[in-house]
């Protein structure tokens, strides 16, 4: 377990979060620090509510927080547009990254680094350094160039939607990254290339949130924090350690404990 | 010789405002008019106006070569089916003629432009003759300012083994009445593409026909983007008359504000046409509850060893990709936009003269901006 350092103040403060879809409350009660340089795995079974807290916290409206709150940087992240949080240094990548026939990625790209740069008071990046950055970036993720030029995610396979989430990580270099169940429908040569760039991206001032359902991805990236999230709360959290007791033990035990939290 | 040619089309003229005096303007009890009133067309009555037209002449031409022109002119459009061919043809001034010899390559495309007389009625006609083995690239465009009505016909004449490319620009003003026909006759393995993009005018009916030869490939897009009280009425039709053909069809439409919007394709393949390839697409993004659409495909099909297909979509903004690229930093209302114009490029992706395409899409990006600001200012 990583030692935390007090003169550092946390990226992520989410207390006694709750939400739902529609009618249905999802989260119920999520509390969870994370600090820069940090990497914090969530695990649970299908439906304890995982994909929900990552696209809560990324601004998505098809969820209503009803309880709690999140603090990025010391800053209300509820109020803020979907586009105000990544443009302040927040990414998900999406568990179902979405095809968008007719924008290229690399207009999609260009677009999205310019608006965090603006943000930040940068000047935008002319087309031949965004070029050199997105050529770096692509060799380290072993993605072919032509996939610049065609289409955001449109016929692109299983793995290379989510080579391309990270790639895209890779160059916006986000504080806060959140991963959603990026490893799931990966081989094992496709894992390997993704950890491989989210391990680039470790850094003690960039802290990364990654969720899944196995623990296989967890061997690759190896976490600093492991928690179990079942019906909508964290009721377990311990090092890495944990990961391989759930891979034994199965999920289980642990929605027994979910039972006894109620 | 000549004397009789002259007067046979003094014939189809005088016929023509016959059958337009009997029958008058279509309403919409005539199946073809169903959705789409021209009563407004009726009652304004614009005295008539020639077209001003700057080169490539028709009506220089019929005096100079009138053999050629009365060998092809209202020899296709009908004026039975369509009152507005038949209005046109017994009233028309000028258009634009362009005779390509046989084997010949145009590289550069001609542009026409057509700008309307405000207050007034004009009737361009226009007649392209491709002869064999030969290509070419045409642009229409129409424009104007304030009220008037242009009621255009253009025939097309492609031959054996011949390439055309066309495109018709409708940017009519917001006042405007804009009714063409572009009737297309196909000879053997020809190939023939058309693109019909219509940004502007307050009521409008494009008509696009072709009849298709053995071998030959006729490929329709289109592409219509409505806002405010705009209605913008596609017909058209593919006529497979011969085996062997194939014809793709793309139209593509984007409705705001309290538009309404037709689209009517109909496919014929005649008894003996064999082995027809045909797909139809049309494809609606609807952007505002006011607006209302009406699609229907009209598959008439006489043969038995062919493959049709059509299908059409009516949908909104796909939200999941709004979120995609708002999650991506990038600002709604310019995610939307985005969207909207990607939508939109894939039709003028498909048009084969750079300019024209670049032109096109900074008109599509004005019309868009246009229509949030318009959306903006309301809400």
């Amino acid at each position: 377990m990583g030692e935390r350092s007090l003169s550092k103040s946390p990226i992520l403060e989410i207390r006694n979060l709750h939400a739902k879809a529609g009618e249905k409350e999802i989260l119920k009660g999520i509390n969870l620090t994370v600090f820069p340089g940090e990497v914090h795995a969530i695990m649970g079974p299908n439906g304890s509510g995982k994909s929900t807290l990552a696209q809560v916290l990324a601004g998505r409206d098809l969820y209503s927080v009803t309880k709690g709150e999140v603090l990025y940087e010391g800053q209300n992240l509820l109020g803020l547009q979907p586009e105000e949080r990544a443009q302040q240094g927040i990414f998900l990548a999406f568990q179902y990254p979405v095809e968008i026939p007719g924008v290229s990625n690399l207009y999609f790209l260009k677009a999205a680094l310019n608006a965090i740069r603006k943000r930040k008071g940068e000047p935008e990046l002319d087309a031949m350094d965004f070029l050199s950055l997105v050529r770096q970036k692509m060799a380290l993720m072993e993605m072919d160039e032509t996939l610049l030029n065609r289409a955001v995610n449109a016929g692109f396979s299983g793995g290379e939607k989510k080579r391309n989430e990270i790639f895209q990580m890779a160059v916006l270099e986000p504080r806060l990254a959140l991963m959603d169940e990026t490893d799931s429908g990966l081989d094992i040569d496709a894992l390997k290339i993704v950890s491989h760039g989210v391990n680039a991206l470790r850094s003690p001032d960039r802290a990364i949130v990654v969720i899944t359902h196995y623990q296989r991805l967890l061997n690759y990236i190896v976490p600093d924090y492991v928690h179990v999230l079942a019906e909508g709360r964290i009721v377990k959290s311990g090092d890495k350690s944990l990961a391989l007791e759930l891979e034994e033990s199965g999920y289980v035990g642990i929605e027994e404990l979910a039972e006894t939290a109620q | 010789m000549i004397a009789t040619m002259v007067s046979d089309f003094a014939g189809i003229r005088k016929r023509a405002a016959d059958l337009f005096e009997a029958r008058g303007f279509p309403t919409t009890r005539d199946e073809e008019w169903r959705f789409t009133s021209v009563v407004p067309i009726a009652k304004a009555q614009f005295p008539a106006a020639a077209p001003k037209v700057s080169g490539h002449s028709l009506r220089a031409a019929l005096e100079r070569d009138p053999q050629l022109i009365e060998e092809h002119l209202g020899r296709y459009a009908s004026c039975e089916d369509n009152p507005f061919v038949a209005l046109n043809t017994a009233n028309f001034e000028d258009g634009v003629f362009l005779h390509v010899p046989a084997n010949t390559v145009i590289e550069e495309p001609l542009w026409i432009d057509f700008t309307a007389v405000p207050d007034r009625t004009t009737h361009p006609r226009n007649l392209i003759v491709v002869d064999a083995g030969s290509q070419v690239r045409i642009v229409e465009r129409y424009t104007g300012r304030g009220p008037y009505f242009t009621n255009a016909v253009t025939e097309i004449v492609v031959g054996e083994n011949a390439i055309v490319e066309h495109v018709k620009l409708e940017e009519e003003s917001a006042d405007a009445f804009h009714v063409a026909t572009i009737q297309v006759q196909q000879s053997r393995n020809s190939v023939f593409k058309s693109h019909n993009i219509s940004l502007g005018g307050l009521l409008v009916r494009n008509d696009v026909n072709a009849v298709l030869s053995t071998g030959s490939e006729g490929t329709l897009n289109g592409l219509y983007l409505a806002n405010g009280r705009q209605h913008i009425d596609n017909h058209t039709a593919l006529d497979h008359a011969a085996p062997h053909a194939a014809s793709h069809e793309l139209y593509k439409g984007i409705l705001n504000g309290a538009s309404s919007v037709v689209f009517n394709g109909k496919i014929f393949v005649r008894k003996d046409a064999q082995k027809t390839d045909a797909k139809q697409t049309n494809k609606n993004l609807v952007l505002s509850e006011n607006a209302t659409i009406n699609t229907k495909p009209e598959l008439q099909i006489l043969a038995d060893d062919v493959r049709c297909t059509h299908g059409a979509t009516i949908g909104q903004l796909d939200e999941e990709a709004l979120f995609y690229l708002r999650a991506r930093a990038i600002g709604k209302a310019e995610a939307r936009d985005l969207l909207i114009y990607a939508f939109a490029r894939d039709v003028i992706d498909r048009i084969t003269i750079p300019a024209t395409r670049e032109y096109l899409e900074k008109a599509l990006f004005e019309s868009l901006s246009r229509s949030r600001e318009i959306a903006e200012a309301v809400s």
